[in-house]
């Protein structure tokens, strides 16, 4: 292989841009907001931390390139004082020019964080600053990945651990051994420098573990007889089971909100899941049989006016369920000619219709316009009231359960496949006797159903139904959480749930820059892993093949293996 | 068979240990020298009585939840930052002006124990799935500025028992800005437009409802929707049903749209235009311009708050530089003081100095709040939660450069109040 | 046995969607006529309300021809695009804040409007080439789904990030003082900012269907459209024709930007998503890929959301009627896709399977 030695100017490059991504993140605010909170307090603020991770990158990219350890070095260094000049360029046009009034991050506030509380006089030190960090990020990519490893798990635990605090201080709020944990790690309002420490310590310690043993681990598994390697896979369910059944009471009232929500989002996702991944029918207006399933059980259960019947919640999910479905059709039957990108548009036009219409004056007397309708009641059986979001927790595990088998089956049957081969090419399949039309619109009504139930679950979490829930941004959602979980795949829509739903609900105090990073992640996540982060084995080949011819026996082995365990 | 009896052992031991999670809790609870039958607060000699808030701070609307906390903030400062002993502490959550968003901030609210009382929502769309999580937690909270009337409604239910509002209900404001529609400009024909949230709807339809008892004439209701920008063709319908005045209790963004283009729309020419609490702001200035100059604005009555008003103001452009950003901070600081005092009311300390606050206790000194001097007048809580003193008054903007932004004084200018009379 | 299966279903499909035309048809025809015989509006109220539907559909035009543009050599929906018309109007507002503030504004109308166009113009153009090179070039192969996410994700990202620089409130455009007022062609009065906005569409129009028929840069984007492979065969630089078409779709949408301005008054980060979105229906309604077709798609959808709420659904007795003239405007868009799915004008580029 042929490798050319990298120009001096491309680490000059690399840390130009370094330099520009960090002024970006000071106008945008991020800086600034980032500093109020404390990572480890009295040690490091999260804006700096931001920043330092920055630096980081940017040193690492540029060892990445080199290859040699002086070159690498040389190239961090390089690479580092760009960035400082870049930083300290936009500091001293800050100071000079008052920008406040367009770019409303530009406060003295913001220049303080930059130079260290210490104004002009400390832009030599804010160079100097950059170039050690990209040295040190460069010389993190020149260590052994046995050094490297446990390192970036010991960073990211800390980072967590920080991040989070304020809900695990929660969490750790009664009990002895609790409080006491509590009080060595926390303070405040952030970790204590020996919490810090201690939680490096331990994911170093975990990583270095995992990497020796886990291989051996994998392998005993992997090599036990049939019968006992079943029997301790049912034994990890039943564990599973139970502790998702502890859970919400394990971390309190609002993860447990949160849980609540990621498994409505996992329930319409597996209804997205199978127009878009098994029927490759692009739906955006999804959330137009959400809110039917919602308005369905709120007319049904609510003491209001409003109400058509008084059901309970329980005979009402079955009739929302069948009221989606047959809505589900019934928006299909129109499209059903309508492909591929079009097919997007005309569903979103649809979503929009659903959620105008809900909140009209026109319908007012029959759904309630603007105001919605309240006073839902709460699930009861056998006088035991779904009060709680832990326990509206557990009605939505045993949802998503039965319909992520009910999607696992529908897979491996006759319509599943008649889906893929639509999804492959529609006009083949008709060509081979499929009928697309029933197969289309079973797709819509069955996908509809699944959201519909979420819906019947959304309404009575909240307690009452309001149309600006059902907006547009719910489709995109849910379309985005697919596509990241992995696309076809069940696991791949959970997580894809936990990281796009349950993340930015956790770190509320960060909403300003939500969709900022949001976006940012879905540009990130098509670039460099489109397939997903938990996908389908085929569809990874797919999407990959381009890239890496590799040895066509190996990779088939591989597949096998991985499909075999899925 | 050996493999089945190890996971069967793990699964016993896991349920022993787990099941007291499963035992109803029982009701609290008696902590210190305080018996409550919700729960008890015990804070540690030295540390802070955490007050909690939940407002709407972000987005295009967050002018209404930052004036309000800086209100609260302002109490606290009063205060010297110190309630019996201990340090005030104020953390909080955004609300979103929604549903979904109330439920979420109550629910991480709720979550911690040892919040003694909250002071929020914004808007009424979140108090309603919010104030009964707070209550279920055993916190009280008093709202400055929710002004839906069924909030306080006396159907509302015991879910509500622990929700106050030092804001005023809107059926007194629509009443208000009726009245002087009716029996001030004298006109008969009005007609209303809303944006599809419950605030505004509730608010026209109050107006609607009085104006029509007083002998007016409503000749058309309308609706746009919340990011239109075209309100022409609306407008023109109005139009065609010539009122004499047009009632828009919407937010700023919408109201700018129709304020600029209603001095376009053939037909209105003649047509006086009245808003109310929802723009009071200067980022509506900014929106609507030169158009707004002689519109009228219901809103509550600065001018009737009593001097305790002023001095806080002084205050605000002390530490923030500038007049207040929305129309309910003097609900916030008010609703603040009502709930120190009555902390100061129930709490008992002990030997070393810790205090403790019974939720129930809490709860039952805030309703009876009576004849407090406030900086909106004076409040008394009915049983229904609602103190406030309600004041509406219609102003009248007199300049469009947002710099000018004087409110109560020159601009908007105070008009006309019912207590005038 | 199949065939008759097939014919068994295939039937209701079509009787349901003949019934769906003529519901709808039906209840505009109704509507109008009731609206129109009970006369409520006089005759310049409707006028009014069609030189409001010209100049809102102008500006849908404009941004509609970036849109179809994008498509008809990508097969794209460029979900970003209504963000780079926010980005030229914002990025546009504080050069004519400061030059109202120094009084160039009003002194030199004509000239200082030109420099906020071209302003506008040249950041929109670069942030949309910053998009293409970032979000889409890499997934120029990839499967449908993926550049979506994509531009999706872009879409976020811009509307925030010009949300975190210049704030979360609306900025107010200045007034040109030479724009204020009224004038009157053939009886009509029309206002001043609506005359600019609908000429200057029209205009920019009619220069970019010049561009792209007669002019070799134009034959070569439409070549790329019609086939990229055999067009890089003939020796066409793709990759630059592909920029170019984001360039001078980015660019009309940014002029867009500032006559939306100069008509509504008020800019703010979100400004882009809705008219984004209506954009691309008009695009869809006129024909994807179709120049004349976005003009055709964008004025008909302006005068359709002006004037149908108060047309037919007045007529039929629907309250507060302007709320709903979305559903109208997608409705009209569902339809077209059913029966029409080429568009108004009929899809110009060669039908290929989307």
């Amino acid at each position: 292989m042929i490798t050319r030695r990298p120009r001096w100017t491309s680490y000059l490059g690399i840390g130009a841009v370094t330099g520009g991504v960090a002024v970006f993140l000071a106008l945008v605010g991020m800086v600034e907001t980032f500093s109020r909170r404390q990572i480890i307090v009295g040690v490091i603020s999260l804006g700096h931390a931001l920043l330092l991770l920055t630096g980081l990158a940017s040193g690492y990219a540029a060892g990445r390139r080199a290859g040699r350890p002086a070159a690498a070095l040389g190239g961090g260094v390089l690479a580092g004082a760009a960035t400082g000049v870049v930083v300290a360029a936009f500091v001293v046009l800050g100071t000079s020019v008052d920008f406040r009034h367009m770019f409303v991050a530009s406060s003295p506030g913001l220049y303080d964080i930059l130079t260290f509380a210490r104004g002009r006089a400390g832009l030599p030190l804010v160079v100097l600053a950059w170039t050690l960090v990209s040295v040190v990020g460069a010389g993190l990519a020149l260590l052994p990945a046995t050094i490297r490893r446990p390192a970036f798990a010991g960073a990211v635990t800390v980072i967590f651990l920080g991040l989070f605090q304020e809900l695990l201080q929660l969490t750790l709020q009664e009990g002895t051994v609790q409080t006491l944990l509590r009080g060595f790690l926390f303070t405040g309002d952030g970790l204590l420098p020996r919490g810090a420490l201690t939680g490096f310590a331990v994911a170093a310690v975990g990583s270095i573990a995992s990497w020796r043993w886990g291989a051996t681990v994998r392998g005993r598994a992997r090599s036990m007889p049939p019968r006992s390697r079943r029997i301790s896979a049912y034994t990890a369910l039943l564990l599973a089971v139970i502790i998702l059944f502890y859970l919400p009471r394990i971390v309190g009232e609002f993860p447990s909100q949160v849980l609540v929500f990621v498994g409505l989002f996992t329930l319409m996702g597996l209804g997205l899941n199978l127009e878009v991944g098994f029927a490759g029918l692009l739906d955006l207006g999804f959330v137009a049989f959400f809110a039917i399933g919602a308005y369905t059980v709120a007319l049904l259960t609510t003491p209001e006016k409003y109400a058509i019947a008084q059901f309970s919640f329980w005979l009402a999910v079955p009739v929302a369920l069948v009221v989606s479905l047959v809505a589900g059709v019934f928006f299909g039957l129109p499209i059903l000619g309508i492909r591929g990108d079009y097919l997007a548009i005309a569903t979103l036009g649809f979503g929009e219709i659903m959620r105008l219409l809900v909140l009209s004056d026109f319908l007012k007397p029959w759904l309630g316009g603007s105001r919605g309708i309240i006073n839902l009641p709460k699930p009861i059986i056998f006088g035991y009231e779904f009060k709680e979001f832990g326990q509206l927790f557990w009605i939505t595990i045993v949802a998503s359960a039965f319909i992520a088998f009910v999607a696992a089956r529908l897979r491996d049957s006759r319509l599943g496949r008649s889906w893929m081969a639509i999804r492959e090419d529609e006009d083949v399949a008709e060509a081979m006797g499929i009928n697309t039309v029933t197969s289309k619109l079973l797709a819509y009504g069955i996908g509809g159903a699944f959201a519909g139930m979420g819906g019947a679950i959304f309404a009575v979490m909240i307690g009452s139904v309001f149309p600006h829930s059902f907006n547009l941004l719910v489709s995109i959602n849910t379309l985005a959480l697919i596509i990241v979980g992995g696309m076809g795949s069940l696991p791949g829509v959970i997580v894809g749930s936990l990281f796009l739903v349950g993340l930015p609900e956790l770190l509320r105090e960060f909403a300003e820059f939500r969709y900022l990073v949001y976006g940012a992640v879905l540009i990130l996540m098509m670039i460099v892993r489109p397939e997903g982060l938990w996908p389908e084995a085929a569809r990874a080949r797919e999407l990959h093949a381009e890239e890496a011819p590799a040895p066509a026996a190996e990779e088939a082995l591989a597949a096998v293996g991985s499909d075999g365990e899925a | 068979m050996k493999y089945v009896r190890i996971p069967i052992a793990l699964m016993t031991a896991l349920l022993l240990v787990v099941a007291p999670y499963f035992v109803a809790q029982a009701p609290a609870a008696t902590v210190g020298p305080v018996t409550d039958p919700i729960g008890v607060v015990k804070i540690n000699k030295g540390q802070p009585i955490i007050i909690a808030y939940w407002l709407v701070i972000t987005g295009p609307n967050g002018n209404l939840g930052i004036d309000s906390r800086r209100g609260i903030e302002i109490a606290i400062d009063d205060r010297k930052g110190t309630l019996l002993g201990h340090p005030i502490r104020l953390i909080g959550e955004d609300s979103g002006c929604g549903a979904e968003g109330g439920t979420t901030a109550a629910t991480k609210l709720a979550a911690n124990k040892q919040i003694v009382a909250a002071i929020g929502s914004t808007c009424s769309s979140e108090a309603r799935p919010g104030a009964p999580i707070l209550w279920k937690a055993g916190i009280s909270t008093v709202s400055p500025s929710n002004t839906a009337p069924d909030l306080t409604d006396p159907k509302r239910g015991p879910t509500f028992d622990g929700y106050l509002r030092t804001a005023h209900n809107d059926l007194v404001q629509g009443a208000v800005a009726a009245q002087f529609v009716r029996t001030q400009l004298k006109f008969s024909r009005a007609a209303t437009i809303h944006d599809g949230s419950p605030y505004a709807e509730g608010l026209a339809n109050a107006f609607a409802d009085v104006f029509k008892k007083q002998g007016g004439t409503i000749v058309a209701q309308e609706a746009v929707n919340v990011g239109d920008t075209d309100m022409r063709p609306v407008l023109t319908k109005i139009a065609a049903a010539k009122p004499q005045l047009i009632y828009y209790p919407i937010f700023v963004a919408e109201a700018g749209f129709i304020t600029r283009q209603a001095k376009e729309v053939a037909g209105l020419e003649q047509t006086k235009l009245m808003a109310a609490d929802g723009v009071f702001d200067p980022n509506f200035l900014k929106a609507a311009g030169d158009a707004a100059v002689g519109m009228y604005q219901s809103s509550p009555d600065f001018g009737a708050f009593g001097p305790g008003y002023q001095v806080f103001l002084q205050k605000h452009q002390k530490k923030y530089g500038g007049k207040p950003l929305s129309v309910f901070h003097a609900h916030a600081y008010d609703a603040a003081s009502v709930i120190f005092a009555a902390i100061e009311k129930v709490a008992k300390k002990d030997a070393q100095g810790n205090t403790y606050v019974g939720r129930k206790a809490l709860r039952d000194a805030l309703f009876a709040t009576k004849g407090f001097k406030g900086i909106t007048g004076t409040l008394t809580c009915n049983q229904y939660g609602d103190c406030a003193d309600p004041k509406i008054a219609v102003y009248q903007i007199t300049s469009g450069d947002p710099n000018k932004w004087d409110p109560g004084t020159a601009n908007p200018k105070k008009i006309w109040s019912p207590a005038a009379k | 046995m199949r065939r008759s299966f097939w014919q068994r279903f295939f039937s209701p499909i079509t009787l349901f969607l003949w019934a769906f035309r003529i519901v709808v048809i039906l209840a505009i025809l109704v509507g109008s006529f009731r609206t129109l015989t009970a006369g409520k509006y006089a005759g310049d109220q409707w006028i009014d309300v069609i030189v409001f539907g010209l100049s809102q559909g102008s500006i849908y035009a404009l941004i509609a021809l970036g849109y179809t543009m994008v498509y008809g050599i990508l097969r794209m929906i460029n979900f970003a695009h209504g963000e780079i018309f926010m980005s030229g109007a914002y990025t546009a507002y504080f050069v004519a804040a400061a030059f109202l503030s120094s009084g160039f504004l009003n002194r030199n109308p004509v000239v200082s409007l030109l420099v906020v166009i071209a302003v506008a113009m040249a950041t929109s153009t670069a942030i949309a080439l910053l998009v293409e090179r970032i979000a889409y070039r890499p997934l120029r192969r990839a499967p449908r789904l993926v550049p979506l996410i994509s531009a999706i994700g872009a879409s976020f990202f811009l509307q925030y990030t010009f949300r975190g620089f210049f704030g979360a409130g609306f900025q107010a455009y200045p007034d040109w003082n030479v724009l204020k007022g009224e004038v009157v062609l053939a009886g009509i009065g029309v206002l001043r900012t609506q005359a600019v906005a609908i000429v200057g569409a029209l205009f920019l129009m009619t220069v970019l269907y010049l561009f792209v028929m007669r002019t070799k840069t134009g034959t070569a984007m439409r070549a790329v459209s019609e086939d990229m492979e055999v067009a890089a065969m003939m020796g066409i630089d793709v990759d630059r024709i592909i920029v170019i078409t984001f360039g001078v779709g980015a660019a009309a949408a940014g002029a867009a930007g500032v006559l939306y301005a100069l008509v509504f008054r008020q800019v703010w980060f979100f400004m882009g998503f809705v008219p984004g979105i209506k954009a691309f229906t008009a695009a869809v309604l006129g024909g994807i890929g179709n120049i004349p077709g976005a003009m055709v798609g964008g004025i008909f959808l302006g005068l359709i959301e002006s004037a149908g709420p108060i047309l037919f659904l007045d007529g039929l007795g629907i309250p507060s009627p302007n709320q709903l003239k979305d559903v109208i405007a997608f409705v009209m868009l569902v339809m077209v896709l059913i029966f029409r799915p080429t568009g108004i004008l009929g899809e110009r580029l060669a039908t290929k399977k989307a």
